[in-house]
């Protein structure tokens, strides 16, 4: 029988450390459903999410109950929009949105991603449309997540495309002032985009995907803190053991859920993103983990350090629990939806340049950072530019989800609720980087992309 | 299949008798039990055989976590596979 010890470590994890499974989430090709007549690919597009995802919630909570676990959000993610609706004779993109948004109610799942474009090298009509359309997009829909890759170690940082992203950002955030700029929260910018992340806002289902697949990504922030507790004050190599040690058991249970998810569905299981997520819950977040490791407060020196040291001990421990590791896989850092970051950020401590300098140690980048609602359009693409450039030149993923708080200025603070949390805004820097952005043009990429 | 019957909370008279019946009305055999008292807290773990259940997994943890607010105590069934999952190799 199973040691005692055992079981009620498993249930004090679950209980008093916010344990849980962060997202199954289910990704869905619509190739298929490419059509000139927009009206009638809108309708594919309906119709093939409805079927696929069904049963995907009740599964979800079935799962739920039996093993004990919470599994906090049910996710679908699809094709890029913009490679299915450039097939259609049309340059309005929003009611494409608005048929992903339906299919998410129909099948009662918290949020669908994949309203994206990937033009790191160049833009197609189609992308343009759909970047054109985010604002729209976003302000329309309740649960479509929206991402643009505008860069890649391989191809260089398409800067055309990084300018309008800053104008995307500022418009969606404009389009959706009376929410506090919600609209922002679900649209992201990446450098070397996964494209089997289950993780939101930027999940979609790559073109390299199968027709369907279950991803899983866990969570864990409470069960690593707690665990760190038991060694406080020793060598790091020990508090690297025992991080590894706590993600091997957090990811196990990853891979046991994700399995009975894709035997359940009939779909073929994927990865299991090993990601440190936090929520603003207290006890359940990354910042405090590393103020556990020594650090009076999040943001000063030593944060990226300490995590260099939790990024790759989470990946450690994890690879060896689960058959398929993919997705972000890292800790996050996103600052409104995380307690300890929001405390480091009010006092000061925690600014965007040492959020820019631990996004080069992380799993992903800068992420729901609130600032000023007058931030240029210019700003905002040279932050997008700086953040892919660290991805392009360390073959890393990078993204920008930033908030520009409509109304709103340093020492102020935007409310989005539930797991998105709310992100005191945050001083930018001043002096104009426009002249730079205006340029456009590419970056080239870097001399290690050449590896043939 | 096989499952993992906990209950935590305040100690008194007739925790195990309770739990017991309430799973023998289930038609649910019980294969093993541990119980103890850790740190004051009433702790008891049980590995349960539920294949021949007359109720579903659902049913299950619904009747278990009645009888535990009941009873003021935390109880839970979940299936053993999470438990080898998280803690064997």
């Amino acid at each position: 029988m199973l040691n005692q010890k055992e079981i009620l470590s498993t249930i004090e994890m679950i209980d008093q450390q916010h344990l849980d499974i962060r997202t199954i989430t289910m990704g869905i090709s619509l190739l298929s459903c490419c059509d000139p007549d927009p009206r009638r690919a809108c309708g594919k597009i309906y119709e093939k999410i409805c079927r696929c995802a069904e049963k995907l919630v009740q599964t979800g909570c079935d799962i739920e109950a039996e093993f004990g676990i919470p599994i906090v959000n049910k996710r679908i993610s699809v094709t890029p929009m913009a490679l299915v609706a450039g097939a259609s004779e049309t340059e309005d993109y929003v009611p494409f949105a608005l048929a992903l948004d339906k299919a998410a109610q129909s099948c009662g799942v918290n949020f669908i991603g994949g309203y994206s474009a990937l033009v790191q090298k160049g833009m197609t009509k189609a992308d343009e449309r759909l970047i054109r359309s985010i604002p729209q997009a976003l302000a329309q829909t309740e649960l479509v997540c929206s991402s643009v890759n505008v860069g890649s170690t391989r191809a260089g940082i398409n800067m055309d495309a990084v300018s309008l992203m800053g104008r995307t950002v500022k418009e969606t955030a404009r389009l959706t002032a009376d929410r506090d700029g919600l609209g922002c929260a679900k649209l992201v910018v990446f450098c070397n985009a996964v494209e089997d992340n289950p993780f939101m806002a930027g999940a979609f289902h790559g073109a390299g995907e199968a027709e369907k697949v279950i991803n899983v990504g866990v969570s864990g922030p409470g069960v690593v803190y707690h665990a760190l507790q038991a060694v406080r004050g020793k060598p790091l190599d020990v508090a690297a053991e025992t991080v590894k040690k706590t993600a091997f058991r957090v990811t196990r249970m990853g891979q046991l859920v994700a399995q009975e998810a894709s035997r359940r569905l009939n779909t073929p299981f994927g990865i299991v993103d090993l990601s440190l997520a936090p929520t603003p819950a207290v006890g359940d977040s990354v910042a405090r983990i590393l103020e556990e490791l020594g650090l009076e407060v999040c943001g000063t020196h030593g944060t990226t350090a300490a995590l260099a040291l939790l990024n790759d001990a989470v990946k450690k421990g994890g690879v060896m629990a689960s058959s398929s590791v993919g997705g972000l896989s890292g800790a996050f850092i996103p600052v409104s939806e995380d307690e300890g970051m929001i405390a480091a950020a009010r006092s000061g401590t925690l600014c965007l340049d040492k959020l820019e300098a631990m996004t080069c140690v992380c799993s992903v980048g800068l992420d729901m950072i609130a600032i000023p609602g007058d931030t240029p359009a210019e700003t905002i693409a040279a932050i997008i530019a700086d953040e892919a450039a660290i991805g392009m030149v360390n073959s890393k993923t990078t993204a920008v989800r930033i908030l520009p708080a409509p109304g709103k200025d340093v020492g102020g603070t935007i409310e989005m609720g539930g797991l998105l949390g709310s992100a005191p805004v945050m001083p930018v820097h001043k002096e104009s980087s426009a002249a730079f952005i205006a340029r456009g043009g590419r970056i080239p990429a870097p001399l290690h992309s050449l590896r043939n | 299949m096989n499952a993992i019957v906990t209950v935590l909370g305040q100690d008194r008279v007739g925790i195990i008798a309770a739990v017991c019946n309430r799973l023998a009305s289930y038609n649910v055999n019980i294969l093993d039990i541990s119980q103890t008292i850790l740190q004051g807290a009433f702790t008891m773990v049980m590995a349960v055989d539920v294949s021949k259940s007359s109720a579903s997994f659902g049913e299950l943890g619904k009747g278990l976590g009645e009888l535990g607010a009941e009873m003021g105590l935390s109880i839970r069934i979940q299936r053993e596979e999470i438990f080898d999952a998280m803690h064997s190799i």
